[in-house]
């Protein structure tokens, strides 16, 4: 149920970020949420969890980059592990902590996909801090916004509900 | 192991899925060099391997032939010292095979130098009894060689041929007790008789107190035996002394080296005996 529902997470996340990329290209580089996808997924599920949905959203958005295969994968799947680490290791039920861990899986990532693709001499990013920092501020508030929204709608739908019920006494 | 299992060491997952993932990449991707990265990598840690292998072989086969060597240390030794041996026995004989050499170009020399017809011969033996100062040569009647033939030298006067045989000869040495040869001082003329004396010195007989002899005067043939042809050395005049009598005791020392001989030359032409001339009595 849990990998079904890691896929589908994926899926949408690459359908918002292909749609996203279509209409606004500025924006579309200011965040990725494949990555959040990941980093959501292994902060709630574990760093299993996290590699293996970095593995396959990775490998998939590789895919459809038509770059070379298993750059964004290997970087998805550290970003992934690592963030599955830092949430079975510390509390991070807090959108500060998130907020960093974030941002700072944003970096992470890329560094190293970034630097994979520059050790490879595949591909130059010049002068990338800037668009690095952009994409992880943007991340780190698509992502706390997600935690809270995800957190926050079960309750307030629950609270909708009862006062539907309570209006129609 | 399950699924499941594999999940809970997420440390070992997250390894083997990094692993795949730089084999992915290097299955994509061309080096510097423009072969595929997954080739370049594994051929350099194969190389690394193969590298480390080979020295390990190598070390191996260095300390297996060392010991192997050792081994066979003691053996080599001693046929190296054989051969070492062998060789030295070979520069004698060059050596030696030098100087015979020499001696035949001197010999040759003297041969080309008279206008006799001589017989090169090598001795091949010397005196059955050491009271005798005899050689044996090689030649005998068979190569012209007959008795009373003188037998010379590069340096001088050797002897005469006493007994030939078909293929060898016996040659009497001049420093024989019974051996004796016309002889002149060349500086004064004065004619005598050289024959053999003791510890291989000649002694000029029948001069003439006459005549002016002094120590370091040469002595040749005078040629009025019959056998030696005239003017070859026979020594040099060592001592002088008065006898006595008409005559002095002179003592010669031979100018061959009696010990030394390898090839001499026989006269085989013949010899006419020369007319004594004054002072010179036999």
């Amino acid at each position: 149920m849990k990998v079904a529902g890691v896929i589908l997470a994926v899926a949408v996340a690459l359908v918002l970020q292909t749609t996203l990329a279509r209409y606004a290209i500025r924006a579309s580089s200011s965040v990725d949420l494949v990555l959040v996808v990941v980093v959501y997924v292994a902060l709630t599920s574990g760093a299993a969890t996290g590699l293996l949905s970095g593995t396959f959203a990775g490998l998939v958005q590789d895919a459809l980059s038509s770059h070379v295969i298993g750059i964004g994968g290997l970087s998805k799947t550290l970003v992934g592990f690592l963030a599955g680490v830092i949430g079975t290791q510390f509390i991070v039920a807090q959108p500060l902590p998130r907020f960093i861990v974030f941002f700072g899986a944003t970096v992470l990532h890329a560094v190293v996909f970034m630097g994979l693709y520059v050790l490879l001499d595949l591909r130059h990013f010049g002068s990338p801090a800037a668009a690095v920092a952009g994409q992880a501020l943007g991340n780190a508030i698509v992502g706390v916004v997600a935690f809270q929204f995800v957190e926050v709608l079960p309750g307030a739908i629950e609270r909708r509900r009862v006062s539907r019920m309570r209006r129609r006494r | 192991m399950s699924l499941l299992d594999l999940r809970q060491r997420s440390g070992h997952l997250f390894l083997v899925v990094m692993l795949g993932h730089i084999l992915l990449i290097s299955a994509q991707v061309n080096s510097t060099s423009g072969v595929p990265v997954l080739e370049a990598v594994t051929f350099s840690l194969m190389s690394e391997v193969q590298r480390a292998a080979s020295s390990a072989v190598s070390g191996a086969l260095h300390v297996w032939s060392g010991y192997i060597g050792l081994r066979h240390l003691k053996d080599e030794n001693d046929v190296l010292k054989r051969e070492i041996a062998a060789a030295q026995i070979a520069v004698q004989e060059q050596r030696a095979l030098a100087d015979r050499t020499l001696g035949l170009q001197r010999l040759l020399a003297l041969r080309n130098s008279l206008n006799l017809r001589t017989e090169a011969v090598e001795i091949i033996g010397g005196a059955a009894n050491p009271d005798f100062r005899t050689v044996t040569v090689n030649k005998g009647t068979n190569n012209g060689v007959r008795a009373d033939m003188a037998v010379l030298a590069p340096a001088g006067v050797v002897g005469r041929v006493v007994t030939p045989s078909l293929r060898a000869a016996k040659v009497q040495l001049l420093v024989d007790r019974n051996a004796a040869a016309g002889a002149i001082v060349e500086r004064s003329r004065a004619q005598g008789v050289v024959v053999g004396a003791s510890d291989e010195r000649l002694q000029m007989e029948y001069v003439s107190e006459v005549f002016d002899v002094l120590v370091g005067d040469i002595v040749v043939t005078s040629g009025i035996d019959g056998i030696y042809p005239r003017g070859f050395v026979i020594g040099r005049v060592e001592s002088v002394e008065k006898s006595g009598g008409a005559y002095r005791r002179i003592v010669v020392k031979p100018a061959v080296n009696f010990s030394g001989l390898e090839e001499v030359l026989v006269v085989t032409s013949p010899t006419p005996a020369r007319e004594p001339t004054d002072g010179v009595s036999e």
